[in-house]
């Protein structure tokens, strides 16, 4: 079973965001960039399927600007076997991403397409719903876990207070969030092969985007606290605090 | 005529304050750009009733599709009878809540009609007749305030962010029944498992206790559950990642980066040193209060009230208080 796992390049999270000089988007001086976390779970869970299904291939996908390539050799390096980026170098939004995203995979014989359930940066978790939309294929977001059937894969989904089961037809878009596929770290071996494994770039379908940013800022500071040293009247005060102070209780 | 829909969620055939605040927000929408606000809300026989009570979130009309196969949520369901209703009224703006239906739906609507999705919006001021959304980026690192240029503009709110109005209209409320043919669909619900009855998920509590690694060990966090339980019903547990991580409590109570992010009005972070990442998902918390032994902690940095102590003697002392001032109530 060939699966496609579409991954996005973000900022490592340790990152400090600074704002740039034109107020309209992030400082990239020095920011280290990683795979969004939410797409190695994506990665591992579409490496298992492999491992578990004899034969298929593993293919990752990105849009991106062309240092994207090293983030796709991360993933070949945790096994994937190919990989492709769709170039663009000009701000896209969600749904521009996804039909970028769409125009590559109309054709592609994948049974399976997965992606982070977020990615962790924009943080729009909307790509992967959009993609199987305009394809119109199955989508189950907020994947846990999932297993096969005969033609359809059967799906564990985290949502408030609880859990679902849902049964999608194949082929189908899933969104991994965080559960059964804790990722794999790529080995020295993995990384070598990396370098060797087949990675295409292309021009993404490019679309204007809808969204227009007008202020990129960084959130207020809270205003620094009042922090007792624990004492015998320190936890009435608090409450009371929290009471008439704060209205919090 | 400039109308705005509201997207109201039903769950189990009653209508929550989440779906109240999408109203709200979509009035407000609505009376800047000289339309009416107007909710749509699917699901079983007999919601209709439950629907009246949206006027005084500021809907001055609403269409509630009735249909057995609509009870509970399906993408394969809900789609299309959101994407047909939206184009037979002149609505410039649809309005949902960015909870697990809204983010699931939203962005799905927003592709059928070839529209950019504005997700997990957490402010909106309207100028000359154009929206402007604030959201929050890199997990509330950084802000972004931005317009959607499309018709309509879709956007999906965070929860416990927008206050809900209160409004003294009549209400419009018509029903129809819409075709649904369960037998197109390619997803199936099987089952739902939910949560123990009267748990409250974290991304909707409106106090969250939370435990980090501080607490060493799964057992102790019964000296949060004291605490949950004497707050009263509408607390919810948090987790840090390293506890998660280690297998003490489960993914679905983490907060943070690859948790979930959430702003309730009282945030009691419990033996959480406040990494990065876990502030990045509680920050924008009305109130946050901090117990933790270390005094250079940095969730001491973030919390407008702690105390520096051992948690095992702070929280019970704590647990009696507040149960002092409930008892007196």
């Amino acid at each position: 079973m060939n699966v496609i796992i579409c991954i996005k390049r973000v900022p490592d999270t340790e990152t400090h965001i600074r704002v740039d000089q034109t107020g309209t988007d992030i400082d990239t001086g020095g920011v280290k960039y990683i795979i969004s976390p939410y797409d190695e779970f994506a990665i591992e869970a579409g490496l298992r399927v492999k491992e578990n299904m004899e034969g298929g291939e593993v293919g990752l996908l990105t849009v991106g600007n062309s240092e994207a390539q090293e983030t796709l050799r991360s993933g070949l390096a945790m096994g994937a076997d190919k990989a492709t980026l769709l170039r663009a170098d000009s701000y896209m939004d969600g749904l521009g991403i996804a039909k970028a995203l769409a125009v590559e995979l109309k054709d592609s014989d994948a049974r399976l397409i997965l992606f982070g359930v977020k990615a962790a940066g924009s943080d729009q978790q909307q790509v992967g719903p959009m993609v199987a939309t305009l394809l119109g294929i199955p989508c189950v977001t907020e994947v846990s876990s999932f297993e096969f059937g005969e033609g359809v894969v059967t799906c564990q989904r985290e949502i408030e207070g609880g859990i679902e089961v849902v049964e999608a037809d194949l082929p189908a878009v899933l969104t991994i969030t965080k559960g059964e596929y804790e990722p794999r770290y790529a080995s020295l071996k993995g990384i070598m092969a990396a370098k060797r494994k087949p990675l295409e770039e292309r021009e993404a379908d490019f679309s204007h985007p809808g969204i227009h940013i007008e202020r990129f800022s960084e959130p207020t500071t809270r205003g620094s606290g009042c922090i007792l040293e624990d004492s015998p009247d320190a936890v009435a005060e608090l409450v009371r605090l929290l009471r008439e102070e704060a209205n919090a209780l | 005529m400039a109308d705005v829909l509201a997207f109201v969620e039903q769950r189990e055939g009653q209508i929550g304050g989440g779906a109240r605040e999408v109203v709200s927000v979509a009035a407000q929408l609505a009376s800047e750009i000289g339309g009416l606000a107007s909710a749509l809300v699917l699901g079983g026989p007999g919601l209709t009733s439950a629907a009246e009570g949206l006027s005084t979130a500021g809907a001055t009309s609403v269409a509630v599709a009735e249909h057995e196969a609509l009870s509970e949520y399906n993408p394969e369901a809900y789609l299309p009878v959101v994407v047909n209703h939206l184009r037979s009224g002149n609505f410039k703006a649809l309005i949902f809540s960015a909870s697990s239906l809204g983010k699931d739906l939203a962005p799905r609507v927003a592709a059928a009609l070839d529209v950019p999705l504005g997700s997990d919006v957490t402010g909106m001021e309207v100028q000359d007749g154009v929206p402007l959304f604030t959201r929050p980026v890199y997990s509330g690192k950084a802000f972004t305030r931005f317009s959607i240029d499309a018709d309509p503009v879709i956007v999906t709110i965070r929860p416990n962010v927008f206050p809900v109005g209160d409004y003294d209209s009549k209400i419009q409320v018509s029903k129809f029944i819409p075709d649904v043919d369960s037998e197109t669909w390619c997803v199936r619900v099987i089952e739902r498992k939910g949560a123990a009855g009267g748990v409250v998920d974290v991304s909707e509590a409106a106090v969250v206790v939370s435990g980090g690694r501080g607490l060493k060990d799964p057992e102790n966090w019964r000296v949060l559950e004291e605490l949950r339980d004497v707050i009263g019903p509408g607390t919810a547990l948090g987790a840090s990642r390293a506890v998660v991580d280690s297998g003490w409590r489960p993914h679905a109570e983490q907060v943070g980066q690859t948790g979930k992010t959430v702003a309730p009005k009282l945030y009691i972070a419990v033996g959480i040193s406040g990494a990065v990442q876990h502030l990045a998902g509680m920050r924008t918390s009305q109130t946050i209060v901090a117990v933790n032994r270390d005094p250079d902690a940095p969730i001491f940095s973030m919390a407008d009230y702690g105390i520096v102590g051992d948690l095992f003697e702070v929280l019970p002392r704590m647990t009696e208080a507040i149960k002092a001032l409930k008892s007196e109530d």
